[in-house]
């Protein structure tokens, strides 16, 4: 038997071959993969906006249209992420500190926006605000305006955006739990002092990944923003409205100088996404 | 000049009568706290002296933690009440209690560094910068941490750590100072060490200090008075000395020190002329007297097996009836005896207690 070692080695050199092979077929599989969902579709946006060369780039950001659009994307933003987030942290630390009668379903529900498709949440706002809703006879009495309006926009980028800062908050401050703070409060600092000096600065790069997922999602909402705005160019159409709508008109480079816009927002958003993990550990 | 009715006035008034109790430093009267179904205390009393170094014993759940928490009003009491200092504090907040809280993790503030760590009561409490500089320095000094400043918590070891937690407790002047279990998380030699540290650094600044250990060790080696505690109940207060001499309770007479537990109908009791009208008898094992020569009031025993601590000799005796039991011998009495395992000797107890009420750990 030991006179042929060609055969005893055979099979552990097979098996060899094996181990090697699964990860390169894996890898592969995930490269070719993501390359035809996610690199190459990039790339062509990047490669389709700057066809025409920088300066039709340059000039199709100059655009009234795009303008508008961008303006009030930056305003939606600029609204509805500092409200979430203040919501945000009220909502995970009341969740997290204290154990109250219907807890578990109240953290099921702020999960809502994450599981409902943005169109139906588009739709709850239209039934509700609407000129046929419940409050729309009302509102429409007083001369109020929310559906195809920028109020109505706003609460749709609202409700999308509502879970991501309780979503990130809720785990650090678990993690960091409540010692820390009932030290703060035995050496006599009330609780505002409590928040801003412990609380706040242990959660705070939690805090600021959470703002950043909930800011990439107010710039980025399509669905239902959509529903509720009514896309009227240059009064209720944001930057993804713009982008559809530009394409549909055959503006291709319009469009793909918005989106190029977007992704560069959307790359932005990772590159700090990646540094805040860093720090978090 | 005051009228002798006016003085009597004074005698009586809430002030005066809260000055004459200022020697209390604790009083814990009948505090009750359940959580849902479990009642965590049940009617606990304790009375504190201003100035003493007290030990919470007991075992895990006995409800040690939450009583001290309840002393520093971060755990409110269903019932009950609770004065420091002589001044009512039931309804006080945690804030306005002015105590000092040693958490067992630490509990220190992760991205301060120590020097803010310890800082941070006196801030808050608006001391003048130059005075909380000096005082934070001094501190450091206090704890031994002198040079270690500028470093975060994650930067200290364990022991470094807890004595960071004491400093920041300590900054403020606490009247009372509370700590829950400070050398648990800690390994046996940095215990030690901090143990008797903690006993001088008592002697030094004299604040009211209760700490909780489940170690009897810890408790009788450190405090002036030990509160056992069993299942939310006080089972026993005293020194240790009186503690573990005079137990109260069979429960106190087990959990302090080891113990061999017969029963009274034992003929080792009937001999020496033990008895009790309860079924079980208490006996520490260096209570057992063991000799060669059969004596009017001894039990012949086996020798099943010898332990040599050191210090000490450990003997596992075999009586007739089959029961075993626990005897320490001291180095000499073993050397003069000269016993050897599977022997026969002869022991008789020196001393043996039981005890009334029932009996459960
Ligand atoms: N916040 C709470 N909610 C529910 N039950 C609690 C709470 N705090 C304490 N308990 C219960 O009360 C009992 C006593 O707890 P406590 O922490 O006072 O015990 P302990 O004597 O300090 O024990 P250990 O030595 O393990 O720390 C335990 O059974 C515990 O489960
Ligand atoms: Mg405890």
């Amino acid at each position: 038997m030991i006179s042929n070692p060609q055969q005893l080695n055979k099979p552990l050199n097979d098996r060899n071959l094996k181990k090697s092979w699964v990860p390169t077929i894996l890898i592969g599989i995930t490269v070719v993969y993501l390359g035809l969902v996610l690199y190459i579709p990039a790339a062509n946006v990047f490669y389709q906006a700057f066809r025409l060369g920088t300066g039709a780039f340059f000039e199709n950001l100059t655009k009234p249209e795009f303008l508008s659009a961008a303006s009030l994307t930056l305003m939606l933003a600029v609204i509805a992420v500092p409200i979430n987030t203040v919501f945000g942290l009220c909502a995970a630390w009341a969740l997290t500190r204290n154990r109250f009668w219907g807890r578990s379903f109240l953290l099921s529900v702020i999960d809502l926006p994450f599981s409902i498709s943005p169109v139906v949440a588009g739709l709850m706002l239209v039934l509700l605000y609407g000129r046929l809703g419940w409050f729309g006879p009302w509102l429409n009495s007083n001369n109020i305006q929310i559906i195809f309006a920028f109020p109505g926009m706003l609460l749709a980028t609202l409700f999308v955006s509502m879970p991501f800062v309780v979503r990130e908050v809720i785990p650090v401050l678990e993690e960091a739990g409540a010692e820390q703070e009932e030290a703060a409060a035995t050496l006599g600092a009330s609780e505002w002092q409590t928040f801003w000096r412990v609380t706040l600065p242990n959660i705070r790069w939690g805090l600021l990944y959470g703002v950043l997922l909930t800011n990439a999602r107010a710039m980025g909402e399509f669905g239902a923003v959509s529903v509720v705005s009514g896309n009227l160019s240059q009064q209720t159409q944001s930057l993804p409205l713009f982008v559809e709508e530009a394409y549909k008109q055959y503006q291709t480079e319009s469009a793909y100088s918005a989106a190029v816009l977007l992704a560069f927002l959307a790359v932005l958003t990772l590159v700090f996404k990646e540094i805040l993990e860093r720090k978090t550990k | 000049m005051v009228s002798s009715q006016q003085f009597t006035q004074r005698l009586f008034t809430p002030r005066f009568i809260n000055k004459v109790i200022k020697f209390m430093g604790i009083c814990v009267q009948d505090v009750s706290k359940r959580f849902g179904d479990f009642q965590a205390l049940d009617r606990v009393s304790v009375d504190i002296e201003s100035g003493s170094l007290v030990a919470l014993l007991g075992p895990s759940g006995s409800g040690k933690s939450t009583l001290l928490r309840s002393i520093a009003g971060l755990e409110s009491p269903d019932s009950g009440r609770i004065s420091l200092m002589g001044e009512d504090a039931t309804d006080r907040s945690v804030q306005d209690r002015k105590i000092g809280f040693v958490f067992q993790h630490y509990a220190l503030f992760k991205h301060m560094t120590v020097r803010r760590n310890i800082a941070f009561g006196m801030e808050i409490r608006k001391m003048a910068a130059s005075r909380v500089k000096a005082r934070t320095e001094e501190l450091l000094d206090l704890v031994q941490l002198t040079g270690m400043g500028d470093r975060y918590p994650s930067q200290l070891s364990g022991g470094q750590r807890q004595r960071v937690a004491l400093a920041r407790a300590l900054a403020v002047e606490p009247k009372v100072l509370l700590l829950d279990e400070p050398f648990g998380a800690l390994d046996a030699r940095v215990r030690k060490d901090l143990r008797a540290w903690l006993r001088r650094l008592h002697d030094e600044v004299h604040v009211t200090t209760v700490f909780v250990t489940h170690d009897q060790e810890e408790a009788m080696e450190v405090s002036d008075r030990i509160v056992v505690m069993n299942k939310g109940k006080v089972e026993q207060i005293g020194t240790p000395a009186q503690v573990y001499d005079h137990p109260a309770s069979a429960f106190v007479m087990s959990f302090i020190g080891p113990v061999n537990v017969l029963p009274t109908s034992s003929k080792i009791f009937q001999e020496s002329g033990f008895d009790s009208a309860h079924p079980e008898m208490f006996l520490r094992p260096h209570d057992i007297e063991i000799a060669l020569e059969a004596a009017n009031n001894t039990v012949p025993a086996r020798v099943a097996r010898l332990i040599h601590l050191g210090w000490e000799i450990q003997a596992e005796l075999e009586l007739e009836d089959g029961q075993l039991m626990i005897a320490n011998l001291t180095r000499d009495r073993y050397d003069r005896l000269q016993l050897e395992e599977n022997q026969c000797v002869y022991v008789r107890p020196k001393e043996a207690k039981s005890f009334a009420l029932n009996y459960n750990i």
